[in-house]
């Protein structure tokens, strides 16, 4: 369901098969242990890219496996489970030590599109997919860490609101919601090799990552308050 | 280090010599001396501050130099720059920084905490250098970064990828307000933009205080560590 390669110094994590790489337990929990390997043999100058094959980039939590548990009750606490268990994920992504980029080959909804949020860098196709918070058409409501990494990562009320209340489906117009930083890309591997020569560029800077990560968390006070991260201080510059 | 002079409702202050003008313990505290003294100017609350400086630096930040040699010494540059800025930041008056020269990290959040800035296009950058240096970013200098920079790929471009930033990129960004062909010019305009400011008349108490209020969240963070606790007002500090 989930893969991670290693080419020169880019991790490429993969959300194989052609389906709506739906977040269930056991997705989150692969993910999880492969962002875990990354940060393990994560170097100066490690990159990550996240991918998917297919259609959907993800198409948020398995609601689907919610339900199959027969009860109102039940899928309340299964939809539950998967919120928590999904937290550590975003917090994995803001505290790895690399620059991150989400190339979307697809949709990316709710869950799907937090994971894409997660993220440091965000390349779209022109020519296909969406970003999509579905809760308000469905009816669910929103996990704080969820409203939080929006605040954190897009900035107008505008581009807010057309994100969390107009339950649309977002395409070339995220690039200038603040969203996204590109959506010039044609096919899966058209954005691919955009952020590969992006995480090129980003990699020769032979970056500390620890540092970029510290860095990194402190841009976002809010949501790693919340996801319960903490910057580390270091107090060795390079003069 | 550095000398205030006043010309007409204009109070100037600027960073002597042809130096980095690194903000060392003595030159902070003159820059703070200098602050108290055009708060006790009688005239001071239909006045207005412009701060410069000499040659091809604005402020190349902390003297990291001294801090390797005694490391204490961090935490004293600190303090005394954080007293400043909230110095600045209560100031009964407006304020301009003309940037004529390179602003680094320290140096950069002196520059941001005007509430103006004025940058030569010709030669210079803003420069967030931690990243490049291994150094990570205090929660207040993001503060200091989120007040003055509204775009979140904006301020990641500044903290994450440590840019080097032109003053065509610093208006762009909303870090830079105007830009001018040569440092004289940059001067010059701020001196016209002072005296049209200073024509309306503001009462700069007033003033004053809706800068606080507008900057509450930054002069929270601020003070939020014991060796900031005299940072407001306190002209008589030995911080």
């Amino acid at each position: 369901m989930c893969t991670l390669e290693k080419r020169g110094n880019l991790f490429l994590l993969t959300l194989t098969g052609d389906n709506e790489h739906r977040f269930n337990p056991d997705a989150i929990a692969t993910i999880l242990s492969l962002l875990g390997q990354a940060k393990s043999q994560a170097k100066r100058g490690s990159v990550l890219i996240t991918t998917g094959h297919g259609k959907f980039f993800s198409n948020g939590f398995d609601l689907a496996w919610a339900q199959a548990s027969g009860s109102l009750t039940g899928a309340a606490e299964r939809l539950h489970q998967m919120v928590e268990s999904f937290k550590p994920v975003v917090a994995a992504l803001l505290d790895l030590p690399m620059p991150t980029i989400a190339a979307l080959n697809g949709h990316a909804a709710a869950a799907g599109m937090m994971l894409a949020l997660s993220h440091d860098y965000i390349f779209m196709r022109k020519d296909r997919g969406v970003l999509y918070m579905s809760e308000v058409d469905i009816g669910l409501s929103m996990p704080d860490y969820f409203a939080a990494m929006v605040r954190s990562k897009i900035g107008t009320s505008a581009a807010r609101r057309e994100v969390l209340l107009s339950g649309k489906k977002i395409r070339g117009e995220a690039v200038a919601l603040g969203i996204v930083d590109s959506a010039a890309h044609d096919s899966a591997e058209g954005v691919v090799e955009a952020t590969v020569s992006l995480a090129e560029k980003l990699a020769a800077k032979k970056w500390n990552g620890d540092v970029y990560a510290s860095i990194r968390k402190s841009l976002y006070p809010e949501l790693c308050e919340i996801l319960g991260l903490k910057a580390t201080i270091f107090a060795t510059p390079k003069l | 280090m550095c000398t205030l002079e006043k010309r007409g409702q204009l109070f100037l202050l600027k960073l002597t010599g042809n130096g980095e003008h690194r903000l060392n313990p003595t030159l902070l505290d003159n820059l703070r001396s200098a602050i108290t003294q055009i708060r006790s100017d009688p005239s001071s609350s239909r006045s207005l501050l412009i701060t410069t400086s000499d040659g091809k630096f604005f402020s190349n930040g902390y003297d990291l130099a001294l801090a390797e040699s005694d490391p204490s010494l961090r935490v004293v540059m600190d303090s005394k720059l954080r007293s400043l800025v909230a110095d600045l930041i209560s100031l009964p008056m407006p304020t301009i920084a003309a940037v004529t020269g390179h602003a680094s990290a320290a140096g950069f959040v002196l520059a941001m905490s005007h509430d103006y800035v004025l940058m030569r296009r010709d030669r210079g950058f803003l420069y967030m250098s931690e990243l490049d240096i291994e150094l990570v970013i205090p929660a207040w200098f993001v503060a200091v970064i989120r007040m003055k920079i509204g775009s979140p790929a904006a301020r990641r471009d500044v903290m994450l990828t440590a840019e080097k930033v032109t003053a065509e990129r610093g208006l762009e960004m909303g870090i830079v307000d105007s830009s001018y062909g040569s440092a004289a010019e940059t001067i010059e305009a701020a001196i016209k933009l002072g005296e049209e400011i200073v024509r309306r008349g503001v009462d700069g108490y007033v003033y004053g205080r809706m800068r606080e209020t507008l900057l509450k969240q930054v002069l929270h963070t601020i003070g939020s560590n014991e060796s900031a606790s005299n940072r407001m007002r306190n002209s008589g500090s030995k911080l």
